[in-house]
């Protein structure tokens, strides 16, 4: 169904093996977070949780229901304000201010729009514009946001459809389409603004069981190619397939982390190995 | 305009702009439309001459039409606004956060996103106001701008044959009507593009 390239027990950390694609060493870092604290009201759902992810790394976010993993996700491109903390994406810091109520807002709203439109995010729930065809929702924000011409975003969007198996749908609208292949448009469209990370939300949570292998064929592909990702997920074994590093949320801190082959081979706390044993 | 300005200061606007919005709709909402066509008629044009003679201009005589379509679009403001508030909270959350998500201005989210959204659920409700206010035209006849009903009545008056002319002027009201329907009903079927309609959905 997914990823064949990838050999388990190969990864050692510092000596990467060329089957799976790693970040080297000297890679950029394209997204860096570091002591980021999240409140919501009285809930502390982040407490101080730091993360980096270099040019072509897969980062996989894992963690129970309340962990903070999707909050962290959301964070890095502020579609919720972190408390505190420290984000840089592309080395570049986003700059953040106190609002009169005392909330985190970013400070520079054309900033937080220029460093958005590189961070192709895909949703749970795919959140495709249901008043646009496929295709409309793919050149959607390279014409009106990248400023792309028309003629060649519309080209490129048929290519991208077309990988991601949805060609002969350009024309059709959203709520006519499968959970699976809105996803997969959703993908589409994240794809076209040339991304310089993805961000995954949960991307199979909402789809029936049938169809999360189609969308995970895609996203496998992505990770294989090289693609910066950060990637939220609950599918342990397409983490285990695609991530070069993976990250376990406990409670709003980061339990524990490492190559996937210690995280699920060899986890050293104990609540990530109830963990692994519950999902597995 | 008036509607879709208000609905975002209520929704996004700070706590100043809200409040003087809710002021706006609720009194506006609350005193009759009649009352409201004469205050601001009567009122409204003595404000604007003496703010010009204030400013050394000359008075200016208001005429009904613009008087009484300013006044129209003040009250219609107030009830669209609720309208299309309720229309833009309608809009799936997640399609609003995914034009965030990828860098979209506001300015630019309200063009492409949220006005097309919202539009299908709030043209029910806008196509009863545009109906009501159709009819609210005969109102302006008090403040002596010269409209169907008040016409009616006058030639009803002189030539005595009340039937012919209430029922000339009940048809010329409904012929209104059903063109409006016909413009609404196109207008309606293009913003539920995308949407499978319920009869395809059984």
């Amino acid at each position: 169904m997914t990823a064949t390239s990838a050999v388990s027990g190969m990864m050692v950390q510092g000596a990467a093996p060329a089957l799976k694609h790693t970040a080297q060493d000297g890679a950029a870092e394209a997204i860096h977070v570091e002591n980021l604290h999240k409140r919501f009201g009285e809930l502390h759902v982040l407490k101080g949780v730091s993360l980096s992810a270099r040019d072509g790394e897969v980062i996989a976010i894992i963690g129970g229901s309340g962990s903070g993993k999707s909050t962290l996700l959301r964070c890095i491109n502020c579609l919720e304000n972190p408390t505190s903390g420290i984000i840089r994406v592309n080395g570049e810091e986003i700059k953040l201010r106190a609002d009169s109520h005392g909330h985190t807002v970013p400070a520079d709203r054309k900033q937080i729009e220029r460093i958005r439109s590189k961070l192709g995010m895909v949703f749970q729930n795919f959140n495709l514009w249901s008043h646009m065809t496929l295709i409309e929702n793919v050149i959607e924000v390279p014409v009106h946001v990248l400023g792309v011409k028309r003629d060649v975003a519309i080209s490129e969007a048929e290519k991208l459809l077309a990988r991601v198996g949805l060609a002969e749908k350009r024309d059709v609208y959203p709520a006519y389409l499968s959970g699976g292949q809105q996803q997969r448009a959703a993908i589409a469209r994240a794809l076209a603004i040339n991304p310089r990370v993805m961000l995954f939300d949960e991307p199979t949570s909402a789809l029936d069981p049938e169809l999360v292998g189609e969308v995970l064929k895609v996203i496998g592909d992505l990770a294989r190619e090289g693609r910066t990702m950060v990637l939220v997920t609950h599918e342990m074994k397409f983490a285990r397939e695609v991530a070069t590093h993976v990250v376990y949320l406990y409670n709003g801190l980061v339990e524990e982390e490492g190559p996937p082959e210690q995280i699920f081979g060899a986890p050293k706390s104990e609540r990530l190995k109830q963990f692994i044993r519950n999902i597995g | 305009m008036i509607g879709t300005g208000g609905a975002y200061g209520k929704l996004y606007g700070g706590p100043v702009v809200r409040d003087l919005l809710a002021v706006y709709t609720t009194i506006v909402r609350a005193v009759p439309e009649l009352v409201l066509i004469l205050l601001l008629y009567y009122a409204g044009t003595d404000l604007i001459n003496q703010a010009l003679t204030a400013m050394g201009y000359q008075r200016i005589d208001v005429s009904g039409l613009a008087a009484g379509i300013a006044v129209l679009g003040f009250v219609q403001g107030a009830y669209s606004t609720e309208v299309i508030r309720g229309a833009i909270l309608a809009i799936p959350q997640g399609q609003i956060e995914a034009a965030r998500a990828y860098g979209m201005s506001p300015s630019l989210m309200l063009r492409r996103i949220t006005l097309p959204a919202m539009l299908p659920f709030a043209i029910p409700g806008l196509a009863n106001l545009w109906l009501i206010a159709t009819k609210d035209t005969a109102l302006l006849a008090v403040v002596g701008f010269y409209e169907l009903a008040l016409a009616t009545r006058q030639a009803a008056g002189v030539t005595k044959a009340y039937f012919t002319f209430f029922f000339a002027a009940g048809v010329l009201y409904l012929l209104l009507s059903l063109f409006s329907n016909l413009i609404i009903g196109r207008v309606e079927a293009r913003s539920r593009r995308g949407m499978p309609s319920l009869k395809e959905a059984r």
